[in-house]
């Protein structure tokens, strides 16, 4: 078996696991301490990147960068009442990237002194001639103005990383015990907490230096009837974030009650973790004699948590556009929504669809100054009223499409891997009219209320998706009326955007996020947020999971 | 260099044992060189390299534990890295959870290295990604794949007397014909110890067959179907066997929370669970599929059965659990191989009055952890089976299935191939259940 099939036995929701086999968790392990440490100077760092863009330069480079990263990463690891591992590491190193015969090359040091960037620019120019001999397509760059000597810095208000250890795991144990408080068998408990401090320079005439934070405190929560034989899980319903430990600091205006009748409690910016687990047991405990749900077509409110995933994967990675051109057709897929069907103007969505593409919104997981080939970060419409307008875009496709300038889609795990067209944030923009969810519910025959991502399945052009979630509650004639279980819906993507009957307004708006998506060969993680409000879709195909074995 | 002799590696463990001061202290040193080539639109998008060598160092006083790790290895590093690991095990909490380290162990002699996959250069990558693409060109085609190869060694060592060495290669192909219209897709991939056995043109050939063979597919309703699942159905993709043979955890049963818990407590060890055609054990020696002969604590990998005929035989059972339930504790193994027949693929399909023919299951994940059940598609190439010959393509399915229901329907087992390091027949199942119909090629 390989290393993630270990992982896979092991389980991070179940037991013990080996940390440097998490995605972003490479590097050598250090002091806690030393997360604290200054990197490079900036004035050092600049003056290694010239000498990576010089070298290659002089190596025959028509374009070059270079990225001089430092990666920050702490995990704490908990269950029920104990500790099971606290891992702190760190990752230094450059990547240079070139263009030479036309022809991408690319590598990477750890010797981050002036000879070992020198090397790496020429060994990738070397790798970019070689290479030149099989292409068959010149690469071609939007263009990109230099910014001079310039930085971007996380809007954080505490570092998590100048948190002592010993809170971390009070906090942790804390929600652990809530959870088990109210009836949890099992608890399992994470914090993970990621920098990432990055130095780009281009030969564009770029020096670029930005200081990125995110974080993600999870739990799951099992709760066991020996008696019966089942069992049920609850998630958490926290959101990974790219904020400081503030998020920790539960605040009464970042929750969202979900409608009435459902126990359910949605966070905004700020996270209490400890009402949550408390809750989460509470629910879990309730899944195991829940009602087993009746398949059919049920028209369906879907909490900001949940349709977050939705949004990712049946609209971030379908208007990737390297998946669109082919790029990924053998491992992630390629996209029913290519160039051809674009141009026949059939509706994506109904006319209540907008949805939005950023590297900008504060606190999501996407926000950066510039991306990994130093554009500047944007905001821009996908899908307006129902129809696909544009695609997620890098340097080198924008001509493809006809365009000038690259979206800011390009990101790197770390400075040891090629960076490559990533999805930006994906959001669902809110209702325009003041409606809240129990105005939503209201209007609801029949229906069911999802809250909390969950099971999630979808093809490789992005048709066929089948998704389950946290906590299900039935709608009848306008009100919630019992918990159900073994719930999940199949549907088409352009069936389930157009069945879409709206969202509720802004009060409601909230970011779900995931903290490790994955993409490419070999494959690199990368983190990404997706905003909404809770919103109805009509008419959807639910089926019964349960099965007898 | 990142492959480090046996004599090599243990040098530099002595040396860092010789600097701890801790109660207990085990190092371990992990080499890896790489390569790769991806190519799409039949042209090469990336290729690169890695070499890297590492040193974790774990010291521990009492119950509590530290690791500190280092990649290069002059005197000055290896004493700051076990000093390191030293004071991080100081401030450390205990570990509930302790168990001391492994004394002296008896390993079998591993077989996992090929000196033909250790010697592959950049130019026989490019040379494969060439040979791939020129074949798709010359049918007007479209290839996109991609071929990785290592070489690797991990030593371990300790201060209580353990010692171990092994070293391993692996190739992994997976290539993706497309006709260029976009309505047919075939896929192939194929994994191994010994370079020598890979040929990028054989295994393009069977995608591009596929590819071509599978445009304007017809739509079937969903529902039960026979199907044929090839041993890439099974196993590529974090398959529905690999994910059967991940739940194999005895802590989990025991604390109630898999499909092997018992009703009232307890697990289901030594239960009939499946056909008694199924047998999947692991042989850390078997010819096609060698793996390590130690896992990453030091304990010994020897064959191991898991499930013979149809009964669960043994569970994953840590060092720690194994103390706390009086087990005895499992290794974990680097392979599973299911037992299977002499049939081949197209045996199987000209035994089948009427059936699914499936290459290849993709975004699998689970629904249910309670019965096993899991959700995913079908991928690059589904046909029709009528009267023991494929008639048609057909369009992609969602299926929603459990392995153990599954491994009940069998109807024939082939002969196993390896994929993914594993050995797997393709499998007969009766009653597959496809749930909806998916639109993508």
């Amino acid at each position: 078996m390989k290393r993630r099939d270990f992982v896979g036995l092991t389980g991070l929701a179940t037991g013990a696991l080996w940390l440097p086999s998490i995605p972003g968790f490479g590097g050598s392990l250090v002091d806690p301490a030393r997360l604290l440490e200054p990197g490079l100077d900036v004035a050092m760092k600049k003056r290694l990147a010239d000498v990576a863009l010089n070298t290659a330069k002089s190596a025959g480079a028509s374009y070059a960068d270079v990225r001089i990263g430092r990666y920050l990463n702490q995990g704490v690891f908990t269950r029920e009442k104990q500790v099971q591992n606290i891992v702190s590491s760190e990752s230094f190193g450059a990547g240079v990237r070139v263009i030479a015969n036309g022809t991408w090359g690319f590598a990477s040091t750890n010797t981050v002194t002036e000879a070992g960037i020198a090397k790496a620019a020429q060994l990738a120019v070397q790798i970019a001639k070689a290479n030149s001999k099989v292409q068959k397509e010149q690469v071609k760059l939007a263009p990109q103005k230099g910014f001079g000597e310039v930085s971007w810095k996380a809007p954080i208000q505490r570092n998590a990383f100048e948190v002592p250890i010993k809170d971390k795991v009070d906090l942790l144990l804390a929600a652990n015990a809530a959870a088990m408080d109210n009836g949890a068998s099992f608890v399992n408990s994470v914090l993970f907490q990621v920098n990432e401090q990055k130095y780009f320079a281009s030969t564009d005439g770029s020096y670029i230096d930005q200081d990125i934070h995110r974080i993600f405190p999870t739990f799951g929560v099992t709760v066991v009837d020996r008696a019966s034989g089942k069992f049920r899980s609850r998630q958490a319903l926290s959101a990974p974030m790219g904020l400081g430990y503030e998020y920790l600091t539960p605040k009464s205006e970042d929750k969202i009650a979900g409608p009435q009748g459902s126990d359910v409690v949605g966070y905004r910016n700020s996270y209490d973790m400890l009402e949550d687990a408390a809750r989460a047991a509470k629910q879990a405990k309730l899944k195991l004699t829940a009602k087993s749900v009746t398949a059919g077509k049920y028209d369906l409110v879907l909490d900001p948590h949940h349709l977050g995933l939705t949004i990712h994967e049946s609209v971030g990675h379908p208007l990737e556009l390297d998946r669109v051109l082919g790029y990924e057709a053998n491992y992630a897929g390629t996209s029913f929504a290519t160039l051809e069907w674009k141009a026949k103007n059939l509706p994506y969505g109904s006319k209540q669809v907008n949805i939005m593409a950023d590297k900008l919104q504060k606190g999501s997981l996407g926000a950066v100054g510039w991306d990994d080939e130093g554009v500047k970060t944007k905001e821009w419409m996908l899908i307006d009223q129902g129809k696909l307008i544009d695609y997620e875009k890098i340097r080198d496709q924008a001509h493809i499409v006809g365009q000038q300038e690259s979206d800011g889609c390009c990101y790197s795990q770390s400075w040891q891997d090629v960076q490559f067209q990533r999805m930006p944030n994906i959001s669902l923009k809110p209702g325009t009219q003041k409606m809240s969810v129990d105005d939503m519910v209201k209007g609801v025959e029949k229906g069911i209320y999802i809250a909390g991502n969950g099971s999630f399945s979808i093809d490789q052009q992005r048709y066929n998706s089948q998704f389950g979630g946290q906590v299900f509650y039935a709608i009848e004639k306008g009100k919630i009326t019992e918990m159900l279980e073994d719930v999940a819906y199949q549907t088409n993507t352009l069936e389930f955007w157009n069945s879409c009957a709206g969202s509720c307004d802004a009060s409601d708006y909230r970011l779900a996020g995931f903290f490790n998506d994955g993409k490419g060969q070999p494959s690199q993680s990368s983190a990404v947020s997706h905003g909404s409000s809770t919103t109805r879709f009509n008419a959807v195909n639910v089926i019964n999971t349960a099965r007898k074995i | 260099m990142a492959i480090l002799s046996k004599d090599e590696a243990q040098a530099i463990l002595k040396k860092v044992l010789g600097f701890s001061k801790a109660d207990e202290c085990q190092a371990s040193l992990n080499g890896r060189t790489t390569g790769n080539v991806r190519y799409a639109r039949n042209s090469v998008s990336t290729a690169g390299a890695t070499d890297n060598v590492s040193l974790a160092v774990e010291a521990r006083f009492g119950k509590r534990a530290g690791i500190a790790t280092a990649n290069e290895f002059d005197d000055a590093t290896l004493r700051r890295c076990v000093q390191r690991a030293e004071e991080i095990a100081r401030l450390a909490p205990e570990d509930p959870e302790y168990m001391p380290l492994l004394g002296p162990q008896q390993y079998l002699t591993p077989t996992a290295y090929a000196a033909s996959t250790a010697a592959i250069t950049p130019d026989f990558r490019a040379q494969a990604a060439g040979d791939s693409i020129a074949l798709c060109t010359a049918k007007n085609l479209t290839a996109a794949g991609y071929l990785e190869d290592g070489t690797y060694f991990q030593a371990l060592r300790n201060n209580k007397g353990l010692e171990a060495y092994q070293q391993s290669t692996n190739v992994d192909f997976s290539i993706t014909v497309r006709t260029p219209d976009g309505t047919g897709s075939g896929y192939a991939t194929a994994d191994y110890t010994d370079a020598a056995k890979f040929s990028a043109k054989n295994l393009t050939q069977i995608a591009a067959d596929k590819a071509a063979g599978s445009r304007n597919a017809k739509a079937l309703e969903p529902g039960k179907y026979t199907v044929i699942l090839e041993p890439a159905a099974l196993a590529s993709d974090e398959g529905l066997l690999n994910n059967l043979m991940y739940s194999l955890g005895a802590r989990e049963a025991d604390e109630g929370r898999s499909f092997l818990s018992k009703k009232g407590g307890g697990n289901r060890k030594g239960e009939k669970l499946f056909d008694e055609r199924v047998s999947i054990y692991s042989d850390p020696l078997n010819a096609e599929v060698p793996s390590g002969v130690f896992d990453g604590e030091g304990l010994p990998v020897k064959r191991m059965a898991w499930i013979e005929k149809g009964k669960v035989s043994n569970l994953y059972t840590s060092r720690y659990w194994a103390q706390k339930t009086g087990q005895q504790p499992t290794a974990f193994p680097g392979n599973w191989i299911m037992e299977g027949g002499t049939q081949s693929v197209q045996d199987l399909i000209k035994s089948t009055a009427k059936g699914i023919l499936v290459t290849r299951l993709w975004y699998i994940r689970d629904v249910d952890p309670q019965t096993l059940l899991y959700t995913g598609l079908t991928r690059d190439g589904t046909f029709y089976i009528e009267n023991g010959q494929i008639k048609f393509p057909v369009k992609n399915f969602r299926f929603n299935e459990s392995p153990v229901i599954m491994l009940n329907n069998l109807e024939a087992i082939g002969r196993p191939v390896r994929i993914g390091g594993n050995l797997v027949p393709p499998l007969k199942i009766r009653d597959f259940t496809f749930t909806s119909l998916s639109d993508a090629v």
